[in-house]
């Protein structure tokens, strides 16, 4: 119920936005239900609109606690 | 003589105007000795031949996409699977049946398409057959080709002769056509990096059996894509094919455009690829020759055979091992 | 720089959270439920049962707004199809789904003008392109669907596009979480939708952690799954019970505020009905008095006709995780995709027919 795909905003234009997605896919996609978006965001995208923004300190975040993980505390 | 606009239910009546229509769009844009003949039969010849024979039938929406048309895909799709037999396709022959009111340049261009597709593949189009139907009936064009070709002696392909250790190679891009087809059909306007693959395969095909003798098998994955193809085998052949889904050649923007549509690139249409079943010694041979085609260039082991009971698993990405599937028709677009 | 997406399905990663699984999950049970129908998926084509211990075992729970979308629903589309004039507009997941008598799909074949879309947005286009005529779009989804199509509507009303209507089949999640603990057994913890939660933020659920449940948000890449199962069964042998967030670069705490806002201003909550599971309490939407020009179901005047759960059919117990897909009677045989009974086979999302495609093939 929630294929969302993250991709990069690129240009806004008033509520829409040019967003780039992995491999060079461009689309124009809504802000409507994502207002406060800004250039640059990398932001998840559903039906055609913004959902979230993705933090991406928050990605490396996650990533580097994975890492991090070997052996279970007692 | 003046050309008409559209086509007639006239047209398909075998009097004046099939006879025009046949001259000066089939035969011109597509004819050989033969078929200027223009008799009720083609008399070939095919001395001492083990001979393929195929049919297929196209009923393709849109009718002009990025990378083709209908009457690309009807020449590619009929001496394809010849090829993929081991067979040097010779012959083609076309109906076509057109809807009433068809605007003439449409079905013009779809003949030059037709011939220029011949002429690649070095197959000739001896014999045709033009009706005409209500405009309600048919969506401005159909097409059935069907078409003979020679396998040389010595050669035998069958997909039931997959044996446990043999791996799988694909010979380009997968899910190239489909997206380009629904992107076209759908008005998804995904851009300009997205054309089919349309393509004839018999001289690729004639590169990796130089490569490869002991080659098993070959299959192009059309409808249903290279899953249906993997299933086929398996079931053909009474093992289990696995693939490594790491392994998988995809051009980064097809695989961007499958996921934000939701499809899954195993099961989308591709039109200029094969699979081919080679014992693992004739891999890395195989491998280079098909590389160092332009039409082979993205090449690459994509799974192997394996003991089994007709069917086929997917290595993941992330680690895991999953069934591959049939699926029922079309892949969709989903938002879920 | 941004990290790869490729990131979340890295293998290596993968491994570690198994070992971390394996270990956790030593001398214990767990059965977690996911809820939804993209979870189901991506959990069946990551492989991912595979590499889990046999002791923790995922169910599928009622997460599929295609699934659970009343048969009756489905005959209102299928008529508002055949109405003269109008364009029916719909995601390509509802096309294939079949109403007691055909489907969209069906209808199309037809000669009816069934279209897919993929964002309520290119339906905006849609009716401007066509001034005569009537588009009506087919509006199934859930928290994160839903405020897509409240803009759009807001939309049309902006550049006065009178010709747009929707078919109200939008669901809530939380509702059906609630029924799945009133009714469904033993489920020790939910992996939460992760998209609907970065719509709804975390306080939604707070009563499953004071039901004594687990619940972890989790995205929906391998990597995200396994740290959600984690971070679930962590909480398990440290018997905490609350609701946490694994999947923190798309869900924040207070959810998309802006998206709920879209909601409330459009839509209020209603009873609706789920297909196998009844009428669930203030579980659908319905528009609120200044949009109920948009609501295509009044704007038509169809009905909404009932439709019995076939003989036989179990979709109810296994959507509230009490039965496994294929422990029915009917799973592979009278069921299939291709001509399914109930809900769980109806769509690829459904708990049985991601059993059937991707499920373990027998030895």
């Amino acid at each position: 119920m929630c294929l969302a795909v993250p991709g990069r905003v690129t240009e806004i234009n008033g509520k829409t936005a040019r967003v780039e997605y992995a491999g060079g896919l461009v689309r124009e996609t809504g802000l409507d239900v994502l207002p406060q978006t800004a250039v640059g965001d990398y932001v998840l995208v559903h039906a055609g609109y913004a959902i979230s923004r993705i933090d991406e300190d928050e990605a490396r975040e996650t990533l580097r606690m994975i890492e991090e993980m070997g052996g279970v505390e007692p | 003589m003046h050309k008409p606009a559209r086509i007639r239910m006239a047209h398909g009546a075998g009097a004046r105007l099939t006879g025009e229509l046949v001259a000066e769009v089939f035969a011109a844009s597509f004819g050989g000795p033969v078929l200027s003949r223009l008799e009720d039969s083609a008399e070939v010849y095919l001395p001492g031949s083990r001979l393929a024979f195929t049919t297929d039938c196209h009923v393709v929406r849109p009718l002009f996409f990025p990378g083709g048309d209908i009457g690309r895909l009807a020449v590619c799709g009929t001496v394809n699977d010849l090829a993929v037999k081991g067979a040097r396709p010779r012959f083609l022959s076309l109906g076509f049946i057109l809807a009433e009111g068809l605007e003439l340049e449409m079905l013009e261009r779809v003949a030059r398409s037709v011939g220029a597709a011949a002429r690649e593949a070095g197959a000739e189009v001896v014999a045709g057959d033009t009706k005409v139907v209500e405009a309600a009936a048919a969506d401005g064009i159909f097409i059935t080709s069907s078409g003979v070709g020679e396998i040389p002696a010595g050669r035998n392909l069958s997909i039931a002769s997959a044996r446990e250790g043999d791996l799988l190679v694909l010979s380009g891009n997968i899910a190239e056509h489909g997206v380009a087809v629904l992107d076209a059909r759908e008005s998804l306007g995904l851009g300009r990096d997205f054309a089919s693959d349309c393509a004839p395969l018999n001289a690729l095909v004639e590169c990796a059996c130089s490569a490869a003798p002991g080659l098993r098998a070959l299959r192009d994955p059309t409808r249903g894509g290279l899953a249906s193809v993997c299933l086929e085998i398996a079931a053909a052949s009474g093992r289990r094919l696995v693939v490594d889904e790491t392994a998988l050649p995809i051009r980064p923007p097809v695989r961007a455009a499958c996921e934000i549509l939701g499809l899954d690139p195993l099961y989308v249409a591709n039109e200029g690829l094969f699979v081919a079943v080679v014992p693992p010694d004739q891999a890395e041979a195989l491998l280079k020759a098909l590389r160092a085609d332009p039409r082979g260039s993205d090449a690459a082991v994509i799974g192997r055979v394996e003991r089994g009971n007709g069917d086929a698993e997917v290595e993941t990405e992330a680690g895991g091992r999953r069934r591959l599937a049939w699926v029922e028709g079309e892949p969709l677009p989903r938002i879920c | 720089m941004n990290p790869e997406p490729g990131a979340f399905r890295d293998p290596r990663l993968a491994r570690k959270l198994v070992a971390e699984i394996d270990e956790l999950a030593e001398g214990r049970q767990a059965t977690f439920m996911e809820v939804c129908g993209t979870h189901t998926v991506a959990i069946a084509r990551s492989g991912l049962k595979s590499m889990l211990p046999a002791s923790v075992r995922l169910v599928s729970g009622p997460g599929c707004p295609v699934c659970v979308t009343p048969q009756g629903e489905i005959e209102r589309s299928i008529s508002a199809a055949r109405l003269p004039g109008v364009i029916l507009a719909t995601f390509g997941d509802m096309i294939r789904v079949p109403g007691s008598a055909g489907s969209l799909e069906a209808a199309r074949s037809e000669g009816r003008d069934v279209r897919v879309l993929f964002s309520p947005r290119d339906a905006l286009n849609l009716a401007e392109e066509n001034p005569g005529r009537q588009v009506v779009f087919v509006g199934v989804g859930f928290e994160t669907t839903i405020p897509g199509f409240c803009a759009a509507l807001r939309e049309a009303r902006e550049r006065g596009i009178g010709n747009l209507s929707v078919l109200n089949s939008f669901r809530l999640v939380p509702p059906a979480l609630r029924v799945v603990l009133e009714h469904g057994p033993g489920v020790d913890g939910f992996i939460l939708p992760g998209h609907v939660s970065a719509i709804l933020g975390t306080a939604p659920y707070g009563f499953l952690a004071e039901a004594g449940r687990s619940a972890v948000v989790a995205g929906f890449e391998p990597v995200d799954v396994l740290l959600a199962i984690r971070m679930l069964l962590r909480q398990e042998a440290e018997d905490r019970r609350t609701v946490e967030v694994a999947y923190r670069r798309a869900v924040r705490p207070e959810g998309n505020p802006a998206a709920r806002r879209l909601i409330e201003e459009t839509l209020e909550t209603a009873d609706a009905g789920w297909r196998g599971l009844g009428v669930l309490p203030a579980s659908g939407l319905r528009f609120r008095k200044g949009f109920a020009d948009f609501d295509a179901g009044r704007r038509f005047d169809l009905e909404t006709p009932e439709a019995p759960e076939p003989a036989g059919c179990r979709c109810a117990e296994v959507l509230l995780g009490k039965l496994g897909p294929r422990d029915c009677g009917l799973f592979g045989g009278r069921c299939t995709p291709e001509d399914p009974v109930g809900p769980c086979m109806v769509s690829s999302e459904g708990s049985c027919a991601a059993e059937y495609r991707y499920g373990q093939t027998e030895d």
